[in-house]
């Protein structure tokens, strides 16, 4: 079905084409990143772009971003080859990216960088009045309110999405990619986002959605491309598809459970919480973990469950309230004192948080275990390197030698190696934060599995996470948490409902 | 398919040293650059050309010559012209004169040699007393009777003695430039670190002034002079890391401030001006020598394999490392961040402390003027070296051979008479040219 280089009529089906890449190829040192991919997105339709991480999905945005050039391969705008070698390029043929990581001043407001860079000037004046304006009708457009004039570092995360969005049409753009644009959204907040694709959609504009998020697929696209290792692998109409039908094609065979949850037996308590406070964030949170238990904690964005985990873990200070471990009480300040008490904690951001990027692999999962891997102040490479190899075979985790740095690792990757610096501690309590977040199916799965092994092996277990899936799949019992404080445990999670828990989260 | 990730591994160990090391190849290229540009004729001098030449005079005039040896009154004359002697009272001629002096010298002895009556059948003379006039005066020596060592062809810049120089000069800059390197790799920066040298120099020769005799003070005072300087400097890095760790002000900063404050209070102790007459016995840290190299080079090298070692094969090393690569995740796995960051402050003002005792035994004074720019230098170095300013990585070693580069470039530089202005101008371009080929290095990876 691929079309062929030269297509006998490339001007026939310009009126619902928008974009077309044939044959996009990309090699990296040691990666063959794309291998001759094709694509093409229509007037008017939601694409999903679906793919594990180092699949290629963010290459292949930086290719149409003109972030990478490719090696080989044709892009068309509305029937027309274009060369698209730099960000300004991108812009100019009317394609809108908008990253991850959002490209917007902090201390500018949101006016001020929907034009940066193409302020409307009168004799080097820049006219203020003009760009407000301006900045006011595109929030019109798109049907969000927002505190126009605050400096963008104050807005939060949706907001600042939006003004990326009104930064994209500013520019008259007919394509917008969006990658994982609902990674940091509150559900409210991605309904609204979902609102606004739509009517973009409706306006004729060509959306490329990202998302790890199946359950958003569904809602938001009209077609699905999955692409596995570089390669296309299928695009279909969503009626077509099956949530089991987009994993499987994801990860390359069939996955018979997502969530492969053991029970254990149940033991004493082992983390014991009370009262813990901190300012506004964190307000009289109790609970327990007892050994073997995996305790989902879940709530809104902002709900105060990664300060909670900060503040167990010492890595900030706590107003009030005490942590007990195996009965004993603990007087933890620092991250260094917790971890010598045996607990630690997965940080939700790997990359500012997890790891030292630049990096090897084995000296990060090294880190916190050098007190272990020293005889008299010096190292033992020898013993670090060994312990390490039996990580990387039994976790699986996908590197060419232990020297690879950090940021060379796809996140699933990532993930492992801060697992693995961590299993070797065996500390006795264990503090995921989103452990699953930004990581593809495969490794989810066997993320999984490492957590019931740690709840098999007598450890208690606290599970963050957003996905309410996951929660329920995951968890021996639920404490959902809203504004700060502990809303309700959900003991009997066999019968408990998203509804349910959506209930008590938003208050 | 094990064949090619093996050979995979042996190429990347290679560009693995490349990458850390590459700068020995820079370094090299330069002593080749400056070897040939400084190629020129050499006059052999010391007991080796001593040798030659009584050698040949034996040769050529037999046994029983009489000889005379004219030398100028320098001390490696001096010690060449006695070689002569002592080498020819072997062989078998008889030294009728040894002239350590001025043409006029020469004269006086040549006529009084006559005057006795005695033959004078060679001149043992060297390169410069061979161009003396006054032997032809004479009908009985003329010029054909001198005998000097052989001249030979030979880099200025190879030569044993310019090279010694060149590590001697660059040892106080590369010692202060190790604990830079720590600073800078945890992603800090210490520009006290010049005022730090004059503030040492200056702590060390008041108590060796004041609570000693002066010149007669003995080995207990040197050491304590010595402890007293490095001390001071390690309390005022202390201070630094206070400031960074506790207040988390920059960096830059807070050593700016200590770049003042240090100045002020070298200046106040000497009441502005230099200590001299600083004894003999403190010379030996930073001018004598040991084994042929000089003192300040021993140091130097004792320094760099402790610091190698501790970046590469300890924990600290590792921690330091960590804390420029990412300080929250450092301190999330239990790091000790500031504990670590307030060690390498120290480290690197003991180590400038220490650099301004070698300056200041080297030059037997104390003085608020010494260190002045030494911050840039060393910053240079580092820079040079290989280290990034962002923290996080860089190699010790490097750090030395950026030193070297750029002592060597500033020494080919003089050797080959290049105008001190455009020195200052080759200088601040390598030093881009260093920071740009980093850029990109980062940049590809």
């Amino acid at each position: 079905m691929v079309d062929s280089m030269a297509s006998p009529h490339p001007a026939a089906d310009a009126a619902v084409t928008l974009l077309r890449m044939r044959g996009i190829d990309k090699k990296f040192p040691g990666v063959h990143a794309l291998r001759g991919i094709d694509l093409a997105l229509h007037a008017g339709e939601v694409l999903a772009l679906l793919g594990e991480n180092g699949a290629g999905k963010s290459t292949l945005i930086k290719v149409l971003g003109g972030a990478h050039r490719p090696d080989a391969g044709t892009i068309e705008i509305a029937g027309e080859i274009v060369e698209i070698q730099s960000p300004a390029d991108a812009m100019r043929v009317g394609i809108g990216i908008i990253y991850q990581e959002f490209n917007l001043v902090p201390a500018l407001s949101a006016w001020e960088n929907i034009f940066l860079g193409r302020e409307p000037t009168v004799a080097g004046f820049i006219r203020r009045g003009e760009e407000r304006r301006r900045a006011q009708e595109l929030f019109d457009r798109i049907g969000v309110r927002i505190p126009i004039d605050a400096p963008c570092g104050q807005l939060s995360v949706a907001q600042q999405q939006v003004v990326e969005i009104a930064k994209a049409l500013s520019q008259e753009v007919r394509i917008i990619v969006m990658d994982e644009p609902s990674a940091a959204l509150t559900p409210s907040e991605v309904e609204r986002l979902f609102a606004i694709i739509r009517d973009l959609r409706s306006q004729g504009i060509g959306v490329v959605y990202i998302s790890h998020r199946l359950d958003e697929i569904f809602e938001i696209a009209d077609r699905v491309t999955v692409m596995r290792d570089g390669e296309h692998v299928s695009t279909e109409p969503i009626e077509k598809l099956t949530r089991q039908r987009m994993i499987e094609s994801m990860v390359g065979r069939a996955i018979e459970n997502e969530f492969p949850k053991h029970r254990h037996d149940i033991g004493e308590p082992r983390l014991v919480v009370r009262n813990l406070t901190r300012g506004k964030a964190v307000r009289d949170v109790s609970f327990e973990v007892r050994r073997g238990e995996v305790l989902g904690v879940t709530g809104l964005v902002g709900a105060g469950r990664t300060e909670t985990a900060r503040l167990i873990f010492g890595a900030d200070y706590r107003d009030a309230g005490s942590v007990q471990l195996d009965g004993r009480p603990l007087d933890i300040r620092h991250p260094r004192q917790a971890i010598r008490a045996g607990i630690c904690l997965l940080t939700e951001d790997r990359k500012s948080q997890g790891l030292v990027l630049g990096m090897s692999v084995r000296e990060n999962f090294a880190l916190p275990n050098l007190p272990e891997f020293t005889r008299g102040g010096f190292l033992r490479l020898g013993a670090e390197r060994e312990a390490f190899a039996g990580y990387v075979e039994s976790l699986r985790i996908k590197i060419p030698n232990q020297e690879q740095l950090a940021k060379n690792l796809s996140g699933g990757n990532q993930q492992k190696v801060v697992l693995a610096k961590w299993l070797q501690r065996n500390a006795k309590v264990i503090l995921f934060d989103e452990p699953t977040r930004g990581i593809d199916v495969g490794a989810k799965y066997e993320i999984y599995l490492l957590i019931n092994e740690l709840a098999k092996a007598g450890k208690a277990v606290v599970m963050i996470s957003s996905e309410l899936p996951e929660v329920l799949g995951m968890s021996d019992r639920i404490l959902v948490m809203h504004e700060g404080r502990v809303k309700g445990i959900i003991d009997d999670v066999a019968s408990a409902t998203q509804e349910q828990i959506m209930t008590m989260a938003v208050g | 398919m094990n064949t090619p990730s093996s050979a995979a591994d042996t190429s990347s160990a290679f560009g693995r040293f490349l990458s850390d090391y590459g700068m020995v190849f820079v370094l090299l290229l330069l002593v080749v650059l400056f070897s040939v540009l400084t190629i020129a004729e050499q006059n052999p001098t010391g007991v080796d050309a001593a040798r030659q030449v009584a050698g040949r005079i034996v040769d050529r005039y037999g046994e029983s010559a009489g000889v005379i040896i004219v030398t100028r009154d320098t001390a490696d004359d001096r010690l060449f012209a006695e070689a002569i002697a002592s080498r020819l009272a072997d062989l078998g001629p008889s030294v009728r004169a040894t002239v350590n002096g001025s043409p006029a010298d020469a004269r006086q002895a040549i006529e009084a040699v006559l005057e006795r009556g005695q033959s004078i059948d060679a001149v043992a003379a060297n390169n410069a007393t061979s161009n003396w006039v006054i032997y032809d005066r004479f009908d009985e020596v003329g010029r054909e009777k001198l005998v000097i060592p052989e001249p030979y062809t030979w880099p200025n810049f190879l030569k044993l003695s310019n090279l010694l120089g060149v590590a001697n000069q660059t040892a106080i800059y590369a010692i202060i430039a190790i604990g830079m390197t720590m600073v800078i790799i945890t992603a800090g920066i210490d520009l006290s670190v010049g005022s730090l040298v004059a503030l040492a120099s200056v702590a060390s020769a008041l108590v060796i002034r004041d609570l000693g005799a002066g010149a007669e003070a003995g080995l207990g005072l040197m050491l304590l002079g010595t402890a007293v300087g490095v001390g001071t400097c390690g309390l005022a890095g202390l201070f630094n890391g206070a400031m960074v760790t506790a207040f988390r002000l920059p960096a830059f900063i807070v050593t700016l401030g200590m770049m003042l404050m240090a100045s002020g209070l070298a200046y106040r102790l000497s009441e502005g001006a230099s200590i001299p007459q600083l004894p003999d016995s403190f010379f030996w840290i930073g001018g004598g020598e040991t084994m042929g190299l000089p003192n300040p080079v021993w140091l130097m090298i004792l320094l760099y394999v402790i610091a190698h070692v501790v970046m590469t094969r300890t924990a600290f090393g590792r921690y330091v490392y960590a804390i420029g690569g990412n300080a929250e995740a450092a301190r999330l796995s239990g790091v000790p961040v500031k504990r670590v960051q307030l060690i390498v402050y120290m480290l690197s003002g003991a180590l400038a402390g220490l650099g301004g005792i070698v300056l200041a035994s080297k030059l037997q004074a104390g003085d608020p003027k010494f260190g002045l720019m030494y911050e840039l230098e060393v910053i240079a170095a580092v820079v040079v070296g290989g280290t990034s300013l962002l923290g996080g990585s860089g190699k010790i070693l490097g750090t030395l051979i950026g030193a070297f580069i750029i002592a060597v470039i500033k020494n080919g530089m003089n050797l080959t008479d290049v105008d001190p202005f455009n020195q200052k101008i080759v200088l601040g371009a390598v030093l881009l040219a260093a920071v740009l080929i980093d850029t990109i290095k980062r940049r590809r990876s």
